[in-house]
């Protein structure tokens, strides 16, 4: 093969595709505990990924624009690659799963479905959640369930880049001018009360030792790299009380309602159809 | 209009090539043009190292001189190894 500055290789990592056909065949099959536990962070890739979606041609910047755009779709893949397998436990395909199920059966944390705002809202958001899922996927590497370390092996890759990606906006955000140290402030006050729910501990995770990863102990090295993070911003931790979460039990914020209503309109216009 | 400063993009696609062109973007700083180089121009696998260098830091070409400065070797033939005949009796060259 010839050597260029123009060389594109796909590489071989697990792709969603690879994931549905063992699922299929059979190779691949999740217990209903391991399935629901992959939903939970399905719904969280995928629900994130509608959202920075909406960051398309609205950027501050059109590097901006793509750099949003790239994360999505990298999340988008995390949604599908985990969607894949947990359908296999009820038979289910991907597209069933992120079209066809309504609120109350999506696993999502409220953290994700929180609106874009303005662009500091999104990087606090993008800030608190890229750093959880580094910490995750980290610890789900050595997952007894290899389907589930596999997804992370490739994800956590993708995610340590988006924790950088918005660990530099939090710094420029929070240095840069009065306006956009205002704006920053303000993020994350609107932000923090969203993320007790993510190291919420929860029944399904004691029922899959050695599987899950307990949300609990991610907490401290969340809050050091983040507080350091945010010490060199010079930001404040906001003492402000923590959201009523739920969003593990199928309870969601007002609005998951809507994202959904817009993305999964047209797959429920024209069941079945292929695009 | 962007507001930020534009960088000229350098990409080395495997070891032992060189860097090559790629394009170029807006960032306000040095590291955030490298990320906003790796997320436009490395998307699909095509490198392993990238440069970012500030485009006013680029010393041009005039593109209206090209016959002074580009056409001067036209005909000058010698300067081509090929131009030479292989002397007789010289085996490897």
């Amino acid at each position: 093969m010839s050597e260029s500055a123009t060389r594109i290789t796909p590489g071989n990592a697990l792709r969603p595709e690879d994931i549905a056909d063992r699922v299929h065949d059979g190779t691949a099959k999740p217990s209903d505990e391991v399935a629901e536990y992959a939903l939970w962070l399905g719904d969280d890739a995928l629900i994130l990924a509608q959202r920075l979606g909406h960051w398309i041609s609205r950027a501050p910047e059109l590097e901006e624009d793509v750099a949003l755009g790239n994360i999505a779709l990298d999340q988008l893949g995390h949604a599908r690659s985990f969607l894949s397998y947990a359908g296999g436990a009820w038979g289910k395909s991907e597209d069933d799963l992120a079209y066809f199920r309504d609120e109350p059966q999506f696993r999502s944390a409220h953290l994700v479905e929180q609106p874009n705002g303005d662009f500091a809202v999104t990087i606090a958001r993008q800030f608190v959640l890229s750093h959880y899922q580094f910490e995750l996927y980290r610890r789900l590497l050595d997952s007894a369930d290899p389907m589930l370390a596999a997804i992370a092996a490739k994800a956590v890759k993708e995610v340590d880049y988006h924790r950088d990606h918005s660990s530099q906006w939090m710094l420029r955000l929070a240095l840069g001018t009065d306006e956009s140290r205002r704006r920053v402030e303000a993020a994350v006050k609107l932000i923090w009360p969203y993320l007790a729910e993510l190291f919420e501990d929860h029944p399904l995770v004691d029922a899959l030792p050695g599987i899950a990863v307990r949300p609990s102990e991610l907490r401290p090295a969340f809050d050091a790299v983040t507080g350091a993070v945010l010490a060199e911003a010079q930001l404040e931790i906001p003492s402000v009380p923590s959201a009523s979460g739920g969003g593990r039990n199928g309870r969601h914020s007002e609005h998951l309602g809507y994202l959904l209503a817009e993305m999964q309109v047209l797959a429920r216009q024209h069941p079945g159809a292929s695009w | 209009m962007s507001g930020w400063p534009l960088w000229e993009v350098f990409v080395r696609s495997s070891r032992g090539l060189s860097h090559v062109h790629a394009g170029s973007l807006h960032a306000p700083d040095a590291a955030m043009a490298l990320r906003n180089a790796r997320d436009l121009y490395t998307r699909r696998n095509e490198g392993v190292s990238i440069w970012v260098v500030p485009a006013d830091a680029i010393a041009a070409s005039d593109p209206d001189a090209k016959g002074s400065f580009f056409e001067s070797p036209q005909g000058k033939d010698y300067r081509h190894a090929t131009y030479y005949t292989q002397s007789e009796g010289v085996k490897h060259l």
